[in-house]
């Protein structure tokens, strides 16, 4: 048996999204003047209205990028590089008088934000773009919301907060944060590639000026994503060219991908709630069988209502995470043993150092093609494994399946 | 059948070495072992290993091998069992060989240890090296294998696996020692695989740039000291007896017609002496702590040859069970004398006919044929 648990790196696209992506995927240029063109923006244009009213905006606010990485870097360094403009020409923003002594602006993010946003934020200080503030999180992997606060000062041009964290699946209070930003003036990026498929996002509701979000953590197809940007939001582009998309983001329109997109996020948020439901009792089920597996602790928030649905991390005591990865495999596991670095070696994660969490990590996420055996089949392999692992036993068990793919 | 771990460089040799026994149709799964921490700017491509570069066609090699693949870091165990020791060893004055320290720490016993306790019944590496069996090539693990010198002797790697006990023979397979480089380069175009035509490493894979001396002087600090030759007359300064092995001619800078050697190195008092190369001729040397890839230790008085370098020829000796200070030692006592005999560098011993590798060690002392009159007695660290 073969078990995928780890929706939360992708989960597979629905049936739907795959007949709009194998329709679409043909069109012609969507900013053609032509008929075939206008079809093309036809479906553009559809994908932009499914995409505001999943995620509680405009249409107009709506940017289609490759991807959730793309989106934090436009929102982090195009709104960082605005304010910047913004000051060069002594228009008024988010820049104060403390800005203009120092010649940096203020950014604020926090110690468990994805690379896409964190990397960004570093290279801007580095730069000497930025003067950066970054908030350490509690203990589960929540931010607390007057921690972000207590940093922001007059000349902060940015707060990134993300909406729930992707490997502990710890979710935030977006909804309070954003809320005493606007009254300060400040702007509030949210990164909410995880929380779309379970939880309600929603630009307007969160009083948040920029979201992120990735198709294939929906039930799209990898290689696209959206980016919202508040009306009256600065933000200067990352790429220039033919000016599509208000000009933030210029590239022929991948119409295959965007209308893709646009059909994943109606149906995520369509099924959001039966879904939600479904996968609260199958990670309930899930983290008590783990949890009876001796020296197996679970991570993150203690109350249900602040965890994602789809996530369930555990510590396994005494366990070789190599060693782990491996006996997962061969037992026709899929689930995360540790974050890759870019040669692909298992390294510890930063957001599990940021939270003092000990032990082997393991997340294991759900999604919407999870079934009651994938999770019986991960609690009866870790029962018999982690006892196994943790004396030293074998990781290999019936022998690991060939790789799949083309070949 | 065996379950087999094989060790992924992403170099040609060990692809081939990989491919190979997924053909014998043994159930074969790939491991690239990150070892040296090199920034990425500091990657020379096609220098050294262990790179981004390296982690991706063995990744590649995999997948079209089809088989599966896993990245282990080890860089924390490299620096502190192969870079620091590195350093260690020519800041005292003796050449180290870091990839028999790699082989012997990381990358062979460790990697050996580790695949089976993780359950695999054998690693693989591409060491042009090969194992026999009762006079057969081996195919499947088990216990009597036999080092042998590899097909292509050009290529020969036996010398950085002598460190190998018959138990861990019994757990190898060597599947391209079988064959010539352009048999193995042959085999990998044959296999679509993309390493086919990468050039072979031959640079420290911790300095890809080749500057040895450079990354010991960035880590040991410039500590000067005088050239002398063998009357005890200054020629001249070097800027520390790190950037100097025994044996070495170039590079001294010294304005010198006649060809002098380094023929021995004095780290208390930082001395490097100088002289011809008859004062390099060594007639014996002795191993303290020898390690044995066979069973039956050879009896003393055994005609051997023994190789003291990577890439030396080898040369006709008698062994010998001797003692040092009251301790077991193992002697070599050479047919003809050898020259440029370093500190710390391995003497490995093969059979009679320099076939068989029998085992090895690092030289801990070295005749040294006239009087150095410099010296004083410095214990350990000169020559004896």
């Amino acid at each position: 048996m073969h078990a995928d648990l780890d929706h939360a790196a992708t989960t597979p696209p629905r049936p739907e999204v795959l007949e709009v992506l194998e329709r679409w995927v043909r069109a012609a240029n969507a900013s053609a003047r032509h008929l075939d063109g206008q079809s093309a923006r036809r479906a553009v244009e559809e994908a932009r209205e499914q995409a505001g009213a999943a995620l509680g905006c405009t249409p107009h606010e709506v940017i289609f990028t490759s991807g959730g990485t793309e989106a934090d870097n436009l929102a982090v360094k195009g709104v960082v590089w605005a304010a910047h403009a913004a000051r060069a020409t002594g228009a008024a923003g988010a820049t104060g008088a403390r800005a203009e002594r120092d010649g940096r602006v203020h950014l604020v993010t926090t110690a468990i934000e994805h690379a896409a946003v964190l990397e960004p934020a570093r290279w801007l200080a580095e730069r000497g773009d930025v003067e950066l503030d970054v908030v350490a999180p509690q203990p589960d992997g929540r931010i607390g919301v007057d921690d972000v606060l207590d940093r922001v000062r007059e000349d902060t041009a940015l707060v990134s907060v993300m909406g729930a964290n992707n490997e502990l699946g710890s979710v935030n209070d977006i909804a309070s944060l954003g809320a005493a930003l606007q009254e300060r003036g400040v702007p509030l990026h949210v990164d909410a590639v995880q929380c779309v498929a379970t939880r309600d996002v929603s630009l307007d509701g969160w009083h948040a000026d920029a979201l992120a979000i990735s198709a294939h953590k929906l039930g799209g197809p990898q290689g696209v994503g959206v980016a919202v940007l508040r009306r009256g939001l600065a933000v200067e582009p990352l790429s220039h060219g033919g000016g599509q998309d208000r000009g933030l983001r210029s590239g022929t329109f991948a119409v295959g991908l965007i209308a893709a997109c646009g059909m994943a996020l109606e149906r995520a948020v369509a099924e959001r709630d039966t879904l939600t439901e479904r996968l609260t009792g199958l990670s309930e089920r899930l983290a008590a069988g783990l949890t009876s597996i001796e020296g197996v602790t679970r991570n993150g928030p203690h109350e249900a209502s602040h965890r994602l649905a789809s996530h369930v991390h555990v510590s396994l005591d005494g366990v070789d995470g190599e060693a782990l990865a491996l006996a997962l495999d061969a037992a026709g596991i899929a689930a995360s043993s540790g974050s890759a670095c870019s040669s692909g070696a298992g390294h510890a994660s930063h957001v599990t150092e940021a939270c003092g969490i000990a032990g082997t990590p393991l997340r294991l996420s759900l999604g919407w093609t999870t079934s009651t055996e994938d999770v019986d089949h991960a609690v009866a392999v870790l029962s018999e494994l982690v006892p196994r692992l943790r004396d030293g036993g074998p990781a290999l068990g019936l022998g690991l399946r060939p790789l799949a793919g083309p070949v | 059948m065996a379950r087999v771990l094989a060790a992924l460089s992403g170099g040609v040799d060990s692809a081939v070495a990989a491919a190979l026994l997924v053909e014998a149709g043994h159930e074969v799964t790939g491991v690239h072992l990150k070892l040296a921490d090199l920034p990425d700017a500091q990657q020379v491509p096609g220098h050294g290993c262990c790179g981004l570069d390296d982690a991706q066609d063995a990744r590649r090699t995999a997948q079209v091998l089809g088989i599966p693949f896993y990245v282990w870091d080890m860089t924390e165990v490299f620096r502190r069992e192969v870079e620091e020791p590195f350093a260690a060893t020519y800041a005292a004055g003796a050449t180290p060989n870091p990839c028999i320290t790699c082989n012997e720490r990381v990358k062979y016993a460790a990697l050996l240890d580790r695949a089976l306790e993780l359950g695999f019944d054998a690693i693989a590496t591409g060491h042009h090296a090969r194992l026999e069996r009762d006079g057969a090539a081996v195919t499947e693990p088990g216990s009597g294998a036999m080092l042998v010198r590899a097909r292509d002797s050009a290529k020969d790697q036996s010398y950085v696996l002598h460190v190998a006990t018959p138990a861990q023979l019994a757990a190898t397979l060597l599947p391209v020692g079988e064959l010539t480089k352009a048999q193995v380069r042959a085999r990998a175009a044959e296999l679509d695989l993309r390493v086919a035509s990468k050039p072979d490493s031959y640079d420290v894979c911790f300095i890809p740039d080749g500057d040895t001396a450079g990354w010991l002087g960035a880590r040991l600090g410039a500590e000067p000291g005088p050239i002398v030759d063998l009357d005890g007359t200054v020629l001249g300064e070097h800027a520390g007896v790190w950037g100097v092995t025994v044996g070495q001619r170039r590079g001294l800078g010294l304005d010198h017609h006649e060809r002098r050697f380094v023929v021995d190195v004095e780290p208390t008092t930082r001395t490097v002496i100088v002289g011809p190369r008859d004062a390099l001729a060594c007639g014996w040397l002795e191993v303290d702590v020898p390690g044995w890839a066979v069973t039956d230790v050879p009896a003393d008085g055994t005609a051997v040859h023994v190789q003291l370098r990577a890439h030396g020829t080898s040369h006709a000796a008698r062994l010998r069970h001797a003692t040092h200070g009251g301790a077991p030692t193992l002697r070599l006592e050479l047919a003809e004398p050898a020259h440029g005999v370093a500190l710390g560098q391995a003497a490995v011993v093969y059979d009679a006919t320099d076939r068989v590798c029998l085992g090895g060690g690092r030289i801990s002392r070295a005749e040294r044929p006239a009087r150095l009159p410099v010296l004083t007695t410095s214990a350990g660290a000169g020559f004896a």
